[in-house]
């Protein structure tokens, strides 16, 4: 049994840290001094750089752009750059569908979509959910019928689409056949947002921004080459997703530098000139919390190593986007309690207060997203009691 | 990083749950919850001749010299059988405090027949006074010629009721709370003057209240240099809450397990009573709990045998917390979903509970062990 990172490991650690420190533009360093909200523009940059480097997509095979890197570089460096407060790149090309296109994809697609993907010049977003199929994804409606042109024409409204005011593309789950059961009558498919007839309204979240959309599809026609996988074939494809490489999910890197800020915030706040920090009620709450995020990175860790002898995920990785999601918002909540007054302050000017605490009253209402996305953390329960405890339903 | 187990300690893993399921059931520790010793002393000679007993001692003292990972491993297997054999006052707090202190010929005297399953130790620290801080000794060492006059009162004491020989840690200089002047004698249980009461506690084993009344010790019964013990006891303190920790989360593993089991097979609205959601959510949750317990377990096994002090307290500290965290909750969702059955003396999850209580407070409950975490550099 060995907790230790090996000297290569340490290497590359120091390594990543380097090249971090060195590769970060200066408005966008500026800002992950003090956590900000990183605009879609500073993704973008900040992704564009990670490709110069070939660390946009680290777990992509080489062939394709991949890093070439093991599960514990991924992991070092997806927790250094978290550790740096880098902007978090998008996930939806190339974690979500750039993996579905190169397991499910055909070569045409491949050669297509995931050299724009990788290199950042073409923005994705995801449809899958729609106002009545959240938890309940498969009872979707979104309608796509053939032309007898070899297109095929989709109807509906998908939901929640993250940034799709910004993507160029969307992946959807859409029904292709009303008579089958629910999940066997649904297909994959890649559609243009600039396609006649897609219209994407932003929806303002109650962290002040519009990160989500309403994206709406009206006699929008898509060439049958964008279909991934089989005609109804959907399903399987969407399930897939769930069974990639979730080591990454944890957030250890975001929450441990959350935690950070907790403190650092909480030595400079006063009560009655004594800097929070020193209150022992104060302390023993943001130790539970890190001794919380502690047994979080161990189970994570726990993961990665499992991962790297070949094993199948184990039960230990089940519970990492439960915690994840759970730790991360008590993180937030902590910094809030810590903030006092402050904490009330919404989109105000520089300055109001502490420019360490300004991103994060939104960032405390985004962050109850977290819980939700990805499959509801109920569901994951769900799914856990039936699949590990193998409990009766 | 590798969590892997060694082929050997998978061995010893499985050797070790084989052995409790045949020779420590439950029913076994039931009846041992009415004898005045509560542990069996063949089955102890037993572990010995199995290698246990020295498992966690060098070769150079006549152990092993396994790690604390494989130490682990055993106590994994007796926290889910409740096997109540004295293993950690005797092997990790005794034995560890003479390892570290005593001569080569202490070693020989005491270890050996502790390592052969011949005789059990206990270690006298805990106080009235000073809750979970070994350096709060109020007991005092006056010295008197070649002697030692020892007078004091030590609550709680691990097998202090059995145990061949006690450990006790008393003052020969300095104020309680000091971490110098701290020394530890070895007092075999006829010394004149040891009063030992045997108290029971609350898991159904036994421990001892020791009144020391002028105690009458030659300095040879000393251990190492006068005043030097404190460092010692302060690794033991770990050693301790280390081991409760591997055996607390083999109390999880069973107590989640029998509660699983309780699901699948109890029907209630004509059903298994483990497809309705809400059950299997507190489920879900048992099961989070043991295994981010088992991940802190397994930082505190590697980390309690770090060369600095500060590392060690961190992670032991860490682990004991968050032992302490997830063995309420499993423990307490184990009855509260086994309903009115769970709060019978006859079924034995109400036996696991009352473990993991114990365990929690042992060698530093929540606070204590939150405060210590907060109080190292790393944090």
């Amino acid at each position: 049994m060995d907790l230790s990172f090996t000297p290569e490991q340490i290497t590359f650690r120091d390594e990543v840290r380097a090249w971090i420190r060195e590769a970060m533009p200066p408005r966008i360093r500026e800002k992950a001094a003090v956590d900000g909200h990183f605009e879609h523009d500073e993704i973008m940059e900040w992704h564009r750089i990670l490709h110069t480097k070939g660390w946009a997509a680290p777990h992509w095979p080489a062939s394709w752009g991949g890093s070439g890197l093991d599960v514990t570089q991924r992991f070092i460096l997806t927790e250094e750059l978290e550790l740096a407060g880098a902007p978090a790149l998008s996930p939806f090309g190339l974690m979500m569908v750039g993996p579905l296109i190169l397991q499910f994809g055909s070569d045409a697609q491949r050669k297509r979509f995931l050299p724009k993907i990788l290199a950042g010049e073409e923005v994705w977003c995801q449809g899958y959910s729609e106002p009545n199929a959240g938890s309940d994804l498969a009872s979707l409606k979104l309608s796509a019928e053939p032309d007898g042109k070899g297109n095929y024409v989709l109807n509906g409204q998908k939901t929640w689409t993250t940034y799709a005011q910004y993507a160029d593309w969307i992946f959807v789950l859409a029904r292709t056949d009303k008579t089958a059961k629910k999940q066997s009558g649904i297909s994959f498919f890649l559609v243009d947002m600039k396609a006649a007839g897609v219209t994407a309204r932003p929806t303002l979240t109650i962290a002040g921004t519009p990160a989500f959309c309403d994206t709406f599809f009206e006699n929008v026609v898509v060439p049958g080459e964008n279909l991934v996988g089989p005609l109804h074939g959907g399903w399987s494809l969407a399930k897939a997703l769930l069974g990639h490489e979730r080591t990454y999910i944890a957030a250890v890197g975001l929450s441990t530098r959350t935690l950070r800020r907790v403190k650092r915030i909480a030595a400079t706040t006063r009560e009655r000139g004594v800097p929070l920090l020193e209150v022992p009620a104060w302390r023993a709450r943001i130790a539970r919390l890190e001794i919380e995020l502690w047994a979080l990175r161990m189970a994570n860790y726990r993961a990665i190593a499992s991962a790297e002898l070949g094993h199948a995920p184990g039960p230990e990785s089940s519970i990492l986007k439960i915690r994840g999601s759970e730790i991360m918002q008590q993180c937030y909540e902590l910094a809030m309690d810590v903030m006092g007054h402050d904490a009330l302050s919404w989109h105000n000017e520089p300055g109001t207060i502490p420019a360490i605490e300004d991103a994060i009253p939104p960032q405390f209402n985004y962050a109850r997203a977290a819980s939700i996305y990805g499959g509801s953390n109920e569901i994951q329960k769900n799914v856990i009691a039936k699949l590990i405890l193998g409990l009766p339903s | 990083m590798n969590f892997d187990l060694s082929p050997d300690q998978k061995l010893l893993e499985s050797t070790a749950a084989s052995f409790v399921k045949k020779e420590s059931p439950v029913t076994r520790f039931r009846a041992l919850r009415e004898d005045p010793v509560g542990w069996s002393k063949s089955l102890w000679k037993t572990m010995g001749e199995l290698g246990w007993l020295g498992l966690a001692f060098p070769e150079s003292a006549g152990g092993l010299g396994g790690s604390f990972v494989d130490v682990a491993i055993l106590l994994e297997q007796f926290g889910a059988a409740l096997l109540p054999e004295p293993f950690v006052a005797s092997v990790l707090c005794a034995g560890t405090a003479i390892l570290r202190l005593g001569s080569a010929e202490d070693h020989e005297a005491l270890l050996a027949p502790l390592i052969a399953g011949d005789t059990s130790l206990a270690l006298a620290w805990a106080e009235r006074g000073g809750r979970y801080d070994p350096t709060w000794v109020e007991t005092t060492a006056t010295p008197k010629g070649d002697e030692y006059v020892l007078r004091g009162e030590k609550i709680f004491v691990l097998n202090g009721h059995a145990a061949d020989s006690i450990v006790v840690s008393a003052r020969t200089a300095g104020s309680p709370g000091d971490s110098d002047g701290i020394s530890l004698f070895v007092l075999p249980r006829d010394t004149a003057g040891l009063r030992i009461t045997p108290v029971q506690t609350m898991d159904g084993q036994k421990a001892a209240t020791i009144r020391l009344d002028d105690v009458v010790v030659s300095a040879r019964s000393r251990l190492g240099a006068e005043g030097a013990a404190a460092p010692v006891l302060d690794e033991i303190m770990d050693l301790g809450a280390a081991a409760a920790c591997a055996e607390g989360l083999g109390v999880m593993r069973t107590s989640l397990a029998m509660t699983v089991d309780y699901l699948k097979t109890r029907e209630q609205f004509g059903v298994k009573i483990g497809t309705f959601q809400a059950l299997q959510h507190r489920a879900v949750d048992m099961f989070i709990r043991t295994e981010l317990t088992k991940g802190t377990s397994i930082l505190a096994n590697i980390k309690v045998e770090d060369p600095d002090p500060a590392e060690r307290r961190f992670a032991v500290s860490a682990a004991k917390v968050e032992l302490a965290i997830g063995g309420r909750h499993v423990t307490q969702q184990a009855i509260q979903l086994h309903g009115g059955i769970g709060i019978t003396d006859e079924h034995d999850i109400g036996l696991y509970f009352k473990r993991m209580h114990v365990l929690n407070a042992l060698f530093g409950d929540e606070e204590h062990h939150l405060a210590r975490f907060a109080a190292q550099p790393a944090f």
